[in-house]
């Protein structure tokens, strides 16, 4: 056998077994050891940059263990225009979708408790279709809201977004609105309802229900934001800082509570929702 | 005279009948049943153009230059306009205009998007695109009317919200956020008409409303179809593509259950007839006040709530 063969698969060999033991991150490039990763709730042990968490994995390090009860899970997209782009159906995006995650849409809702306190869970899985808001996201977020108002319990979203799900068209849009008024209605009620803007929460998702929490709180590093950053650096033609849309840029503005790692997450809810006296 | 692409068979008939009138007042020769013959044929030919536009093509109707903008439509039917300034926390945004008006002889709050119609004025208005003080100031005024108890008209007619370093600084999505919550709220009837462009969050910032409604060449969509056919098309190019798959006529929109009624503009666009188009307008968000103002405050936000819910359609 030739030299070169050998060490191709030599290198092939060593890619499979590299990519069980190790996880690369996105922001400092760093080799970590992947068992580390996950101990460390999906945070760069190296330099604490917070990697994307899937739903399930959320509501694990969130709620108190065995509590944790799903709502509405078969509710799944449908294809309100017949829509198809570039490269082919959304019904193909959508069974992709499902397929790669095992999830009917882009948000897992359902009831837990939190170091003993009942609430009401939203939490969006950025693997679905890039956490985008079609019509059966914004149905789940809005039952999951009507479910809070019945039960007066207090009501928590963790927003992973790219934003409006273009593939439905207006009616994506009009999530916005009704997930909204599912908000407005806790808020009638007062009835506590907070936002957890994950990384990216942006566009649609972040001039909706993400931005209107009684209390915002973001993980470190996230991307918040509205517009596209190329959107705007060709607007006012000129280049954006690096920190541009950070949650601690969106907390300097005067937009977030607080900035909060992930592994202290789900004390900062109960602690908070621990001061709600009605 | 012609001024599309999509109406250079036209363009053809209109020269011919000028033509025609000229040989007729210089010959006195009597032309005159060919002339009403050419001229019945043009109107029908336009009329099947018009009946029959592309979404794209309607796309550019919207976005004409001469269309009747915000202050048009307040010189053609409102009367005492009485604008009122500032959101009283940042600034005063003239991409976003509101006050007191009267339409016939109904007391309402009119809020809309203010586009220009030349370089000055829209660099004055930045080109119809809101910043959060616009949206803010849009919010106070709909409370504002809620204590007056006038129902609020918004006019929407933006390419969208403005992307812009400052925007972004002051909070565009919490601003948008924030109307599209408290508008859920507001007691007093909300009518919406989108006159031009409805650019996603930016339009729906102030259009969370009672009624909805839609000039025949109006656009309204989440994105705009340039910026949808790069993103899935990885090609501007495609934006007429685009434009038909995310289905942004008022046609597709009333078959969606997004929008209650088409307003009818003239054939040719409402930029042929301004005057004509505005007293359509003012004939349905007439009917329209009527309807609403007999309902209670907690019908109408009943009402309201469920005509969001039912938005969207999805498997079960
Ligand atoms: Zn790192």
């Amino acid at each position: 056998m030739p030299w070169f063969i050998k060490t191709k698969t030599e290198r092939e060999a060593q890619k499979e077994i590299s990519d069980d033991i190790w996880e690369k991150c996105n922001k400092c490039k760093a080799h970590v050891f992947k068992q580390d990763y996950i101990n460390n709730l999906n945070v760069c042990p190296k330099c604490g940059s917070h990697g994307k968490i899937t739903a399930y994995e959320r509501i694990g390090m969130t709620l108190d263990s065995g509590t944790f009860k799903e709502l509405n899970e078969t509710i799944s997209p449908a294809d309100p225009l017949g829509f198809i782009d570039g490269k082919g159906p959304y019904t193909a995006k959508v069974d992709q979708a499902r397929k790669k995650t095992g999830l009917n849409e882009a948000v897992v809702t359902g009831t837990g408790k939190i170091n003993e306190i009942a609430v009401v869970i939203a939490v969006m899985d950025f693997r679905f279709l890039g956490g985008s808001l079609g019509s059966a996201t914004g149905e789940k977020i809005l039952l999951a809201s009507n479910y809070a108002c019945e039960h007066k319990l207090p009501y928590i979203i963790f927003s992973a977004s790219g934003g409006a799900r273009m593939h439905e068209g207006i009616l994506s849009l009009m999530q916005m609105a009704k997930t909204c008024a599912g908000i407005a209605r806790l808020d009638e009620k007062q009835l506590p309802f907070i936002s957890v803007l994950t990384d990216p929460t942006t566009g649609g998702v972040s001039a909706s229900y993400a931005m209107v929490g009684d209390v915002n709180i973001a993980e470190p590093g996230a991307l918040v934001g509205f517009a596209g950053r190329r959107v705007i650096e060709q607007t006012i033609k000129q280049k954006l800082p690096d920190s541009f849309q950070t949650s601690e840029f969106v907390l300097e503005h005067g937009f977030l509570d607080m900035v909060v790692h992930r592994k202290d997450l789900k004390n900062t809810l109960s602690g908070i929702l621990s001061y709600y006296n009605r | 005279m012609s001024e599309f692409d999509f109406e250079k068979p036209v363009a053809e008939m209109e020269k011919a009948i000028e033509k025609l009138k000229n040989i007729n007042s210089d010959n006195k020769t009597d032309f005159n049943a060919q002339l009403a013959d050419l001229e019945a044929k043009l109107i029908e030919r336009k009329k099947e153009i018009y009946d029959n536009l592309t979404p794209w093509q309607t796309v550019q109707v919207a976005r004409h230059q001469k269309r009747p903008v915000l202050f048009d439509y307040i010189k053609y039917i409102f009367t005492d306009f009485i604008e009122l300034h500032g959101d009283r926390h940042f600034g005063d945004d003239h991409a976003m205009v509101g006050g007191f008006a009267k339409l016939g002889n109904e007391k309402v709050m009119l809020i809309g998007h203010s586009k220009g119609k030349n370089i000055e004025e829209n660099i004055k208005r930045n080109f119809g695109q809101a910043k959060p003080e616009g949206y803010r100031k849009a919010l106070r005024l709909m409370r504002l009317a809620e204590k007056f108890n006038v129902p609020v008209i918004t006019f929407v007619d933006t390419q969208g919200a403005f992307p812009g370093l400052d925007a972004e600084e002051r909070g565009q999505h919490e601003a948008i956020a924030r109307n599209l919550t408290e508008m859920a709220k507001i007691k007093v009837p909300i009518i919406t008409v989108v006159t031009g462009e409805g650019g996603s969050g930016g339009a729906l910032g102030i259009a969370v409303a009672d009624s909805v409604m839609m000039l025949s060449y109006a656009v309204y969509s989440v994105i705009s179809p340039e910026g949808c056919a790069g993103i899935l098309w990885r090609d501007a190019s495609f934006s007429s593509n685009a434009a038909e798959a995310l289905k942004i006529t008022a046609k597709s929109l009333l078959e969606l259950g997004v929008i209650d009624e088409i307003i009818h503009e003239p054939v040719g666009g409402a930029q042929t007839d301004p005057q004509q188009t505005a007293e359509n307008i003012k004939e349905v968000v007439l009917k329209q006040l009527k309807k609403l103002s007999a309902y209670s405050a907690t019908k109408l936000l009943n009402k309201r709530f469920e005509k969001f819910s039912a938005m969207g359609k999805f498997n079960r």
